[in-house]
């Protein structure tokens, strides 16, 4: 699929694919293999459900390309692409 | 936790904790009712909402927690919400929980419960859950919590009963010392330290304050608030932090794991768990109509439209036809106006009484504001609608890039709105709602901003300079102020967020898109009263006092002696003339006396005051009627007919009460150019002649700042010349200043200083309120003078120099600043990686 896996991102372990949730096309579906991020962030995006082994759809893209709007846990989340760029997702 | 020796309370205290858009607001109003009130938790800005009702005998104290995603102690709510707990040790938490994401909400609930608190789990929105085909098995839920559930639907009232009963049943059971043991989370291979861990901090003084697993939970996983509290108590080399940091660091050596990635991993299993146990899924879970909606709301190119769409209609709404409710609105305030006359002394025939003129000056500034109350009901309304219905998140979503290339928030939405985006707004409650912006930095940057929006006050100054300098170009002078503001406040923040607002603690933007749902009759009118009240009480209060100072400065320190005297004099032969002129008459005599003669001036005033806004000759006929039965012996000397001898003193009369009005406008305007305010003003003037202000426009400018209201009114006063000839202000000002050179390209430097000019006292005291500093107060009054002034003055002298008219000039300032501005916005997208998030420890409550 076009716009996945930007090589140096490519954290591939044997299993599925990786790529970051920012590169994910809207409609696609992934799960989440790990954060990169920290702190508050961190804490956050965990809050929200964005654990590791959860499904995220990628619904769509604001009309101005950022923020995401994606499902986890049945219910929908935006992120700006900073942060959607914290999450290594394996999509399946 | 201590056991209070009478079991059954007939008084307790219960929070109500959940997450954000769980219904917990709803399920508030739906226990309590009516009876609520709103305080700030001590020390914070963060609303604390506290609400009573009694059950069966019991007097209940209900107590809304900020509602967040989690317990840790990352933001300011979430620190609120924790303190709340800790420190005032509520009888039963009543965690609300959204049925209809379940596992998200498990994770609030695990921390409640890992505090050790005695919990009632209220099931909300199961109404929501069954339509998205989510069924959950309450009995599995109550077994694998341990603790009561009760589901409720808060939009509808239904649970009340059961979950009044529960949390009453729980609180005895907590009294009598026989509940449950609730769910505990069990961390596998931290079990044992853990366990250590909180028997270490069990023979410590902290055993009487906080839950001992609970807080060795916490040091281990790091919180940083557990490690203040266990520092701030027993010294930071302490024992117990030196094992939780050994627990920390052997697990981590030998796991090769984040030890709270860990922790977070125990619970998502369990979790898992207890969902797998609990919930059956018969539809795949999608709200079909909240996709269905946003599917077009959210739409490339419809979404731009429906946002579009929306501000319009709030604005029509609520400042187009609010504005026609005052109409109706106003005759009130007047008769306030009047009954304030009546009951305070008469006017005099040069001086009136100072009870008088103060008394009806702070009348009028706060009829002035309170002129307002249809649009803020119908404003704050509406706004409780988007927020409810579960646009306003949409909006923050889509606009979020466009905010954020200034450094702004997608959440600074609002606040720009109810500033006044287009014409009419008020920066208090814009500045009041910028509480929900979870990044400080940005949230800084909105308040800072907002005050630069056009607030309704602004308007009728800008009418009045336009019609008087652009007539032929109204609408476009209109568009262009409307709209460069938003220019200058998305410059202004960027600016700051790049300088002084640097360092500040950044959030990251995850927010939830909540499922659309109508909103609640009495919730969105409730909110609208509120924050109606919010705005009447705090801002009422300091126009009212300010604008006796300004009255004060204005006053004082008055007429010279000399000049009172010739005034008087004049005023005296005024009188004598009047004498001598109706001497002839057979009622001469009756207005020898100078109280009588003075009533008569009076009356006769009031009449010719009243007669101005008579346009129909049936009103005429009335007012008469009305002048009549007042003054039943004067009424024939107001408005004579056929009687000879009346007419006289009528015609005689006429001439003394244009006297006197003329006199007493040269007093009024002498005054204020001696006034201690006029003084300022004019000691101004050498430096503001570079913006083309005189000292009468200082003195405009200085008075408004106790509302911008006052400004028209003291130009007003300012520009008296012609006011008997029953000229409108605008006539007057384009009379009197086209002798002394005032041209539009002043008016236009006057207009974008006013535009930029700091907030009005009001929305000072708000930025002091919302920033918690008297700082940034002061530098928001102090930044946009300079700012102002800089380019007022750029504005006039460079027009000056180039030869530019006003109208070119505008012309040329706005390209200028939207070029600027997109020129900035595009220039590298700003701040890419935010740096990572220090907690403040300076907003910490103790």
């Amino acid at each position: 699929m076009p716009g996945f896996g930007r090589g140096k991102r490519m954290k591939g372990r044997g299993h599925g694919k990786c790529c970051m949730l920012k590169e994910m096309q809207p409609g696609t579906r992934g799960k989440i293999h790990c954060h990169h991020a920290k702190g508050a962030v961190r804490q956050r995006l965990l809050d929200l459900g964005f654990v590791p082994e959860a499904e995220v759809d990628v619904i769509r893209r604001a009309p101005l390309g950022d923020p995401i709007e994606c499902r986890v846990a049945n219910y929908k989340v935006a992120l700006r692409k900073s942060e959607a760029d914290l999450i290594e997702v394996k999509y399946t | 936790m201590s056991i209070s020796p009478d079991f059954e309370k007939n008084k307790i205290l219960v929070g109500l904790a959940g997450q954000q858009n769980a219904g917990k607001s709803t399920t508030f109003n739906m226990l309590t009712g009516a009876s609520q009130h709103i305080a700030n938790y001590p020390g914070v800005t963060v609303d604390k909402k506290t609400g009573f009702y009694r059950y069966k005998d019991v007097k209940v104290e209900t107590v809304d927690l900020p509602g967040t995603y989690s317990l840790t102690s990352f933001s300011l709510e979430e620190r609120v919400a924790r303190d709340f707990l800790i420190t005032e040790k509520p009888d039963v938490i009543v965690n609300v929980v959204d049925a209809s994401s379940l596992k998200r909400s498990l994770y609030f609930s695990f921390q409640v419960l890992e505090m050790g608190f005695p919990v009632v789990i209220a099931l909300n929105m199961m109404d929501v859950a069954g339509r998205n085909g989510t069924q959950i098995n309450l009995e599995a839920l109550r077994e694998s919590l341990k603790v009561p559930v009760v589901p409720t639907v808060g939009r509808k009232s239904i649970g009340k009963k059961e979950l009044r009963e529960a949390i009453l049943d729980v609180s005895n059971d907590k009294n009598q010392g026989k509940i449950q043991a609730p769910l505990q989370i069990n961390y596998d291979a931290l079990e044992k330290p853990i366990e250590d861990l909180r028997q270490e901090l069990t023979r410590t003084s902290l055993k009487d304050t906080y839950p001992c697993r609970w807080l060795a939970v916490k040091l281990v996983e790091g919180d940083a608030e557990a490690l203040k509290i266990v520092t701030r108590t027993l010294g930071d080399s302490c024992n117990e932090l030196q094992t939780a940091r050994r627990i920390k660091d052997v697990f981590e050596e030998q796991n090769d794991l984040d030890v709270a990635d860990y922790m977070m991993g125990c619970r998502d299993k369990l979790a898992t768990k207890i969902i797998k146990k609990t919930v059956t899924e018969t539809k795949d879970g999608i709200d079909r109509v909240t996709e269905a909606i946003d599917s077009v709301v959210l739409n490339r190119f419809a979404a731009p439209f429906v946002l579009v769409g929306t501000v319009f209609m709030i604005y029509q709404l609520s400042i187009v036809k609010g504005y026609e409710l005052t109409q109706y609105w106003w005759p009130v305030l007047a008769k306030f106006r009047a009954l304030v006359a009546g009951i305070l002394p008469d006017a005099g025939m040069l001086h009136d009484p100072y009870l008088l003129s103060m008394g009806l000056w702070m009348v009028d500034s706060a009829n002035a504001l309170l002129n307002y109350i249809p649009i803020f009901l119908i404003l704050f309304a509406l706004i409780a609608i988007l927020e409810d219905s579960g646009y306003m998140a949409r909006i923050a979503f889509i606009l979020d890039k466009l905010f954020n290339l200034f450094g702004l928030h997608g959440q600074s939405t609002l606040p720009f709105i109810l500033g006044g985006v287009f014409a009419g707004g008020c920066a208090v409650p814009g500045v009041m709602a910028t509480k929900g912006i979870p990044d400080e930095r940005s949230r800084m940057a909105t308040i800072l901003t907002v005050p630069y929006m056009n607030c309704l006050a602004k308007v009728p100054f800008y009418t009045l300079l336009i019609n008087v300098f652009f007539a032929p170009y109204k609408s476009w002078a209109m568009l262009f102020l409307s709209t460069f503001t938003i220019f200058v406040a998305l410059l202004v923040a960027r600016f700051l967020t790049a300088t002084l607002l640097k360092s500040m603690e950044t959030a990251p933007f995850v927010m939830e898109l909540p499922k659309y749902h109508p909103p609640t009759f009495f919730g969105v009118g409730q909110r609208a009263v509120e924050r109606t009240w919010q705005y009447i009480k705090k801002v009422g209060s300091i126009v009212v006092a300010v604008s006796v100072c300004v009255f004060t400065l204005l006053q004082f320190p008055g007429l010279s002696h000399e000049k009172s005297e010739q005034f008087q004099r004049e005023m005296n032969q005024a009188v004598a003339t009047f004498h001598e002129q109706s001497a002839s008459s057979s009622y001469a005599h009756q207005f020898k006396d100078k109280a009588a003669l003075l009533s008569l001036i009076n009356a006769y005033t009031d009449y010719k005051t009243a007669k101005l806004t008579i346009k129909t000759a049936e009103g005429s006929r009335s007012l008469d009627a009305k002048f009549q039965s007042r003054y039943p012996d004067l009424f024939k000397f107001l408005k004579p007919k056929g009687d000879k001898a009346a007419k006289k003193i009528n015609k005689s009369l006429r001439k003394l009460a244009s006297k006197r009005k003329g006199l007493r406008r040269q007093i009024k305007e002498e005054q204020i150019e001696t006034s201690f305010l006029g003084m300022v003003g004019r000691s101004m003037e050498p430096l503001t002649q570079w913006a083309g202000f005189d000292w009468k426009v200082n003195v405009a400018i200085l008075s408004s700042f106790a509302a911008r209201e006052s400004s028209v009114a003291t130009i007003g006063v300012l520009y008296q010349q012609g006011a008997d000839e029953n000229k409108s202000l605008e006539d007057r000002m384009a009379a009197e200043t086209g002798g002394n050179d005032f041209t539009p390209l002043h008016a236009l430097a006057i207009m974008v200083f006013f535009a930029m000019y700091p907030p009005c006292l009001a929305t000072t005291i708000m930025i002091k309120v919302q920033t918690a500093s008297y700082k940034w107060m002061v530098f928001s009054m102090v930044f946009p003078t300079l700012l102002g002034f800089i380019v007022a003055s750029g504005i006039f002298t460079g027009g000056r120099v180039m030869g530019l008219s006003g109208i070119q000039m505008m012309g040329v300032f706005y390209g200028f600043t939207v070029l600027l501005t997109i020129a900035i916005g595009l220039f590298k997208p700003w701040g890419k990686k935010a740096t990572p998030i220090a907690i403040k420890p300076g907003v910490s409550i103790q």
